[in-house]
């Protein structure tokens, strides 16, 4: 992988890249697991009358208990604990369903063993959404703090996730810089 | 069946979009909400300014200002309006991945 390139211009804009075999290995099995982490906080959904009744689905009112989920769905308010209970459970549903379109975009569009990829607009935002939601994952597993270190020692068993990290930050950095030229 | 025996929530718990007693706006009806975007240690700068940009339209300048705020001071105000306006930003940034959140001015 070495960065992104624009090519075209309005509708016909597209985002190029490559990706050797093993790094779209690594990146497909990072979407995965934020993909299973998701759908198992959408597991927990109540299902009831009024919802298939009248098709609006309902989450759970309550914050989720493992850090990495609640930070990739945040509390609405802190002001007051109903009203952000009301909110998140409204809200929940299609919030999971945003963020897993947008991983399936990249499994979509990124083949298993690699290679050249050319996304258009909406893939390409697909794919800054996505990569957000992997680096915030993995950021909050690290503990990533601003004033981090680029590599922690050798002994440190969080020392090859970081790397991992790092070049995520490089991929998604790299693409909405040439996506931001055609805002 | 499983239906029928589900626990169901606490009334303090249930949602009903249209009349919620936690939110006075009858009482208030110009209280206006704020969203607010607060600094994390993980969310790019570069990206910060394209979600404003993108939910907001905003012009570069002015994304790439609050984006700066939200970097220096810890947290900015994005967007303001009435209560379900700002819920429907605050969800469209919370898709994207920031940290963000409603108050009441």
């Amino acid at each position: 992988m070495n960065g992104w390139k624009r090519t075209g211009r309005g509708e016909r804009v597209r985002y190029t890249s490559g990706f050797s075999g093993e790094e779209a290995a690594v990146l497909r099995g990072l979407f995965q697991e934020v993909r299973q982490m998701l759908a198992g906080r959408a597991a927990l959904a109540p299902t009831d009358e009024l919802a298939e009744l009248t098709g609006i689905r309902t989450g759970p009112t309550t914050r989720p208990t493992d850090r990495v989920l609640a930070r990739l769905l945040p509390d609405f308010t802190t002001e007051d604990s109903d009203l952000a209970g009301g909110m998140r459970s409204l809200h929940e549903p299609a919030l999971i369903e945003a963020k897993d379109a947008a991983a399936g975009t990249v499994l979509d569009t990124l083949p298993e063993a690699g290679g050249r990829i050319e996304l258009t607009a909406g893939q390409a935002d697909a794919w800054l959404a996505a990569l957000n939601d992997v680096r915030l994952a993995l950021g909050t597993a690290l503990d990533v703090s601003e004033d981090m270190p680029e590599q922690l020692p050798d002994d440190d068993p969080r020392a090859q996730h970081l790397g991992v990290y790092h070049w995520l930050t490089y991929v998604q950095d790299s693409l909405v810089r040439v996506r931001l030229k055609s805002l | 069946m499983g239906r029928m025996t589900a626990p169901s929530p606490s009334p303090t718990e249930q949602v009903s979009p249209d009349v919620d007693p936690a939110v006075d706006d009858a009482a208030s009806p110009d209280t206006p909400w704020q969203a607010i975007v607060w600094n994390d240690p993980v969310n790019l700068m570069s990206y910060v300014t394209y979600v404003l940009q993108k939910v907001f339209n905003y012009p570069e300048p002015k994304a790439n200002a609050l984006m700066l705020d939200v970097h220096h001071k810890g947290r900015a105000a994005v967007s303001s309006g009435d209560k379900d306006t700002v819920e429907g930003h605050v969800a469209q940034l919370h898709a994207a991945g920031l940290w963000a959140t409603m108050q009441r001015t």
